[in-house]
């Protein structure tokens, strides 16, 4: 979903991604962080952001040079589909900053909102600000820790949130302490009597099946939304899943808030499904049980 | 030749066991204290000197009437000291969650208060081995080596099998128990074995 076959085979001819050009690509900045290799290059009309393994890329966050305001990816559009459930949050926790894309269209949607943020790598939290336009400020904080431990202090100290989004994954890694059970009935502290999670999450492997599971015991019943097999969000609400004729009218209210992204109701509603298309049977993942980037290389 | 044989098969098991235990330790401060980057320093820096001491310790006893029996109980010593961390985990985790914010302290407090007394038993484990082997000075080096390569091969193989295959199929309790019920097999094993005739002095 953040990677791009044309885009890997490109780099993959690149033997050093940090010194050599393409044609088709400018690099503007690299950063070597606790946790990855950061690079931020600017292709066809776009900037990216992507960590770098050998000569694998999986790009974080895409923005358009000449509308910076439009959603790039189909997953970061997709996140916004919590709105249908929730349309108005007034506290947002998102976890995983990428460049800040979420954040900071949220922050133009909402004047009033209060956005938190939590990113373990202060290197990403510093080339969100210098190259993509994130700008927190009061009302939107960012936290530079690991997800888990935010969210179990906030929990402690009875801090709440009527939208929490997790954006923590990616193909390449995994946290796997953000994907089990426990954790999720952590997130559930956090959230108000009518909060909503979004989660962008997997589709493509055997993962697919337990991180299901693990959802629906903690949450029942959730809105399922896929594009192909590539991406996946989940969305599950604190007081049950609104009926489909409120998400539409959620959806005819928000229009022109989101029209600015890049897209609309007419995209982003016929991807919600309740359907279970998952093996029912599969392991849930816990704190005891967890290996989820092992799980991740098996076939779907 | 059995004798040497369970000396070599607790040495290679004692390295297995430190770094099975050593992986899964990341696992289990991870819902309380991140897996960041120091978390994971100060875990292995806690089981680097948990093993110092240990070996420190373990020379020291063999000075004293070294046996195949003492150290048969070595390793019997160090399972049950594996046993609270099944038990204690969590309670002790959530305490220490409370009482330390910064999460560098809060997992180095951790992992000394769970895994520091294993880890030094598992480590003095070596040098009294290599007490039991030498006979004679001039082989000293050969069999120091020897038990190295045994015990560093067990570090590998615990390794590859608890992060590729147990953690696929078992709970991190389920594989703790397991590491345990194998030392004591293998360490009752020993104990009889070590007590059975004068083996021992061979």
């Amino acid at each position: 979903m953040r990677r791009k076959n044309r885009l890997n085979a490109l780099l993959a001819l690149c033997t050093s991604l940090a010194t050599t050009p393409s044609p088709a690509m400018t690099t503007i900045h690299t950063e070597k962080s606790l946790y990855r290799n950061i690079l931020v290059y600017e292709e066809d009309g776009q900037r990216c952001m992507s960590f770098s393994q050998r000569n694998q890329t999986t790009r974080q966050t895409c923005q358009s040079l000449t509308d910076p305001d439009q959603f790039v990816f189909t997953y970061t559009r997709m996140m916004m589909a919590a709105l249908y459930l929730n349309p108005h949050p007034r506290a947002v926790l998102i976890i995983g900053l990428g460049g800040g894309v979420l954040p900071t269209a949220l922050a133009r949607m909402f004047p009033e909102t209060r956005i938190d943020i939590v990113e373990i790598d202060p290197a990403v939290v510093k080339v969100a600000r210098q190259f993509f336009g994130f700008n927190p400020d009061q009302r939107v904080q960012v936290f530079e820790e690991d997800g888990r431990v935010f969210v179990k202090r906030a929990g402690k100290s009875g801090r709440h949130y009527d939208l929490i989004m997790l954006d923590a994954f990616d193909h390449e890694y995994i946290p796997e302490h953000l994907l089990t059970q426990e954790f999720l009935f952590e997130i559930k502290v956090l959230l108000t009597a009518d909060g909503v999670l979004a989660a962008n999450t997997f589709s493509t492997s055997r993962l697919y099946h337990h991180e299901s599971t693990t959802y629906q015991a903690v949450f029942g019943p959730f809105y399922n939304l896929r594009v192909q097999m590539k991406n996946r969000i989940v969305l599950a609400k604190m007081d049950g899943l609104p009926p489909l004729d409120t998400i539409k009218a959620n959806a005819t209210a928000l229009e022109e808030k989101l029209k600015p992204l890049g897209f609309g109701s007419d995209w982003l509603l016929p991807l919600f499904s309740t359907e279970r298309d998952w093996d029912p049977n599969a392991r849930i993942l816990t704190d005891q049980y967890s290996p989820s980037n092992l799980l991740n290389t098996l076939v779907f | 030749m059995l004798h040497r044989l369970f000396v070599f098969l607790i040495a290679g098991w004692s390295g297995f066991l430190v770094m099975a235990i050593e992986l899964l330790s990341g696992r289990i401060l991870a819902p309380n204290f991140g897996n960041s980057i120091y978390v994971w320093g100060g875990i292995i820096t806690v089981f680097m000197l948990a093993l110092a001491v240990g070996y420190l310790l373990g020379g020291r006893w063999s000075l004293h009437d070294p046996s195949l029996r003492r150290l048969a109980l070595l390793l019997l010593a160090g399972a049950i000291a594996v046993i609270p961390v099944i038990f204690l985990a969590d309670p002790l985790l959530d305490w220490l969650f409370d009482q330390i914010q910064d999460p560098r302290y809060g997992s180095l407090a951790s992992v000394t208060l769970l895994f520091f007394i294993p880890t030094t038993i598992a480590g003095m484990v070596s040098p009294y081995a290599v007490r039991l082997l030498v006979r004679e000075s001039a082989q000293s080096g050969h069999f120091a080596g020897l038990l190295y390569f045994v015990s560093t091969f067990g570090s590998a193989a615990g390794t590859i099998l608890t992060s590729f295959y147990f953690v696929l199929y078992f709970e991190i309790d389920q594989i703790l128990a397991g590491l345990v019920g194998v030392s004591l097999l293998l360490g009752l094993l020993a104990l009889f074995f070590g007590n059975s005739g004068n083996a021992s002095k061979e």
